[in-house]
């Protein structure tokens, strides 16, 4: 419970007789709702910027009608239509497998928000372990998406099942080994402890900008590298690939079960696009934020705006590289993940070690 | 009954529950994800004994890397195997059941088994971890010995999987 902003907020208002089980429960549903309600509206706006995005790369206009400005309101349009379509369960498709798996992926994504610091004092829990437990959570969707494609019964989705299986092991190595120049840098796991770590320098001591910025630069591209392998994302979508396995994994998904694949693609893009800001990009901070008096509530807000453009640009990155780069081949795939990131990330691993020691020698 | 007995309880029996549901399942990449509720509970038990690095670690190791690798082969072999069955079934009966019964005889036999874990706060497990591993006169050496095994598996395993220069194609 330590730092759940909810649980502070609660205990201020609550009658003094009020068990604290009572409290914890009652914290934990009002942030699982939080939660969903920022993921929801994250996805609406992500898919809206991904349309619009595609549709301007592409010297289209993209969405332009539903809502009125800019079609604004057209994401708005398909979630109501997901909602309201049939949910179809094959006769041949594993019964329980099928039905658990978009639980286990949506459930997986949600639980990564718990640890991400969206401003100062907000945040779910604030836990020693951080971005160890955001990974280890993160590894389970994995499984979801391996569930999903067995349970279907499909041979596309099988495929696709097995490409994210051996894809998703890979790739992991460089992610995590990427993660551990800043945690050097740092010295913590925690992710709310390194944004209070780059406050300095009026709000511009991020992490890149530190005197280690010749390994964090390299560290940030590999860690953004690997999680949009990690993440399914193009040019890494091997999956899902439509024009190959027409929809991969989900694709004898409908309704809210294949809503949830949808949501849990964007919510694992925010996350990680949120560890990205808060270990390498300054978190909250942001310049002039030196003239704000510490307890003013304008610090949260404006440090929760903060944290959300520079996440949300670093979303916009992924869906720019998605319209611009090609597909890999599985085999291609493979032998970036192996030959050349792996490898990479040991060395970006040894440097950054070897300069944290001296530094602390000195 | 105490939040920390349920808690326990609670985990054991997902522990046990996703453990017996994999040996029972007659599909094999059903008992593979019935491995998963097992590792949960698992992990589950060492959150309850305030061993959290522990807990995150056998989640993203085990439910992250091995039921993966697990069920990638699974999904690569076929169904049923190349072994006749008969041959097969006396020998993995010996096979499970003798460590078990070795175990069970050697808790049985212990002379108290009133003991209890002491529970504790987590408080900072990484930190404690790290320098036990890392420090001389800590758990260095055994740590290197066995960072030295698994490299050696490593390049064995490699060695057995790769294809001979001649067999393949030049591309």
């Amino acid at each position: 419970m330590d730092g759940n902003f909810i649980s502070h907020l609660l205990s201020a208002s609550l009658p003094p007789g009020f068990p604290f089980w009572g409290l914890a429960l009652l914290a934990a549903f009002l942030g699982a709702l939080c939660v969903v309600g920022f993921v929801s509206i994250l996805a609406l706006v992500s898919v809206w910027l991904e349309r619009k995005i595609a549709g301007h790369i592409q010297a289209r206009l993209g969405p332009m009608r539903t809502g009125g400005w800019h079609g604004w309101s057209q994401t708005l349009a398909d979630a109501i239509k997901l909602l309201t379509k049939e949910d179809v369960i094959l006769r041949g498709a594993d019964p329980v497998l099928f039905r658990l798996a978009p639980a286990l992926v949506m459930g997986s994504a949600l639980a990564m928000f718990a640890v991400l610091p969206f401003a100062p004092g907000v945040q779910f829990a604030d836990i020693d372990l951080g971005v160890y437990f955001l990974l280890a959570v993160a590894s389970l969707t994995t499984i979801g998406v391996i569930m999903a494609g067995w349970g279907s019964n499909n041979k596309w989705s099988l495929y696709g099942a097995m490409r994210e299986a051996a894809q998703a092991t890979s790739y992991e190595i460089p992610l995590a080994l990427s993660l551990i120049p800043p945690i050097l840098h740092f010295g913590t796991f925690s992710l709310l402890s390194a944004t209070e770590q780059q406050s300095g320098w009026g709000g511009m001591q991020w992490y890149i900008f530190s005197d280690a910025f010749w390994v964090a630069i390299p560290s940030f591209f590999l860690f953004f590298t690997a999680a949009l392998a990690e993440n399914k994302r193009a040019p890494f979508d091997l999956p899902e690939s439509e024009s190959e396995l027409v929809a991969g994994f989900h694709t004898e998904y409908s309704g809210l079960r294949f809503a949830f694949f949808f949501l849990e693609e964007y919510a694992a893009m925010f996350a990680a696009s949120a560890v990205a800001t808060a270990y390498w990009l300054g978190g909250w901070n942001f310049p002039g934020m030196t003239f704000l008096s510490t307890g003013s509530l304008w610090l949260p807000i404006l440090g929760a705006l903060a944290f959300l453009l520079k996440a949300m640009f670093l979303v916009c990155v992924m869906i720019w590289i998605r319209w611009t780069l090609p597909r890999l081949r599985i085999d291609q795939v493979m032998t970036l993940g192996w030959k050349y990131l792996t490898p990479l990330a040991l060395g970006i691993m040894v440097a950054a070690a070897g300069w944290e020691a001296w530094r602390a020698s000195l | 009954m105490n939040g920390e007995v349920l808690s326990f309880s609670l985990f054991s029996a997902l522990a046990v529950g996703g453990a017996g549901l994999a040996l029972f399942s007659k599909s094999a990449v059903r008992s593979a994800f019935a491995l998963l509720a097992s590792f949960l509970g698992v992990a589950g038990l060492y959150l309850v004994l305030g061993a959290d690095f522990l807990a995150v670690t056998q989640i993203l190791l085990y439910a992250g890397g091995i039921l993966v690798l697990y069920l990638f082969g699974l999904m690569l072999v076929p169904p049923e195997g190349d072994e006749p069955r008969a041959l097969r079934r006396p020998l993995a009966l010996v096979v499970a059941v003798a460590p078990v019964a070795v175990l069970l005889i050697g808790f049985l036999s212990r002379p108290s088994h009133g003991a209890r874990a002491v529970l504790a706060e987590p408080t900072e497990t990484v930190k404690e971890i790290g320098l036990a591993l890392l420090r001389p006169d800590g758990w260095l050496l055994p740590f290197e010995y066995a960072s030295i095994l698994l490299l050696a598996a490593l390049v064995g395993a490699v060695h057995l999987a790769r294809r001979s220069v001649s067999n393949e194609e030049a591309e």
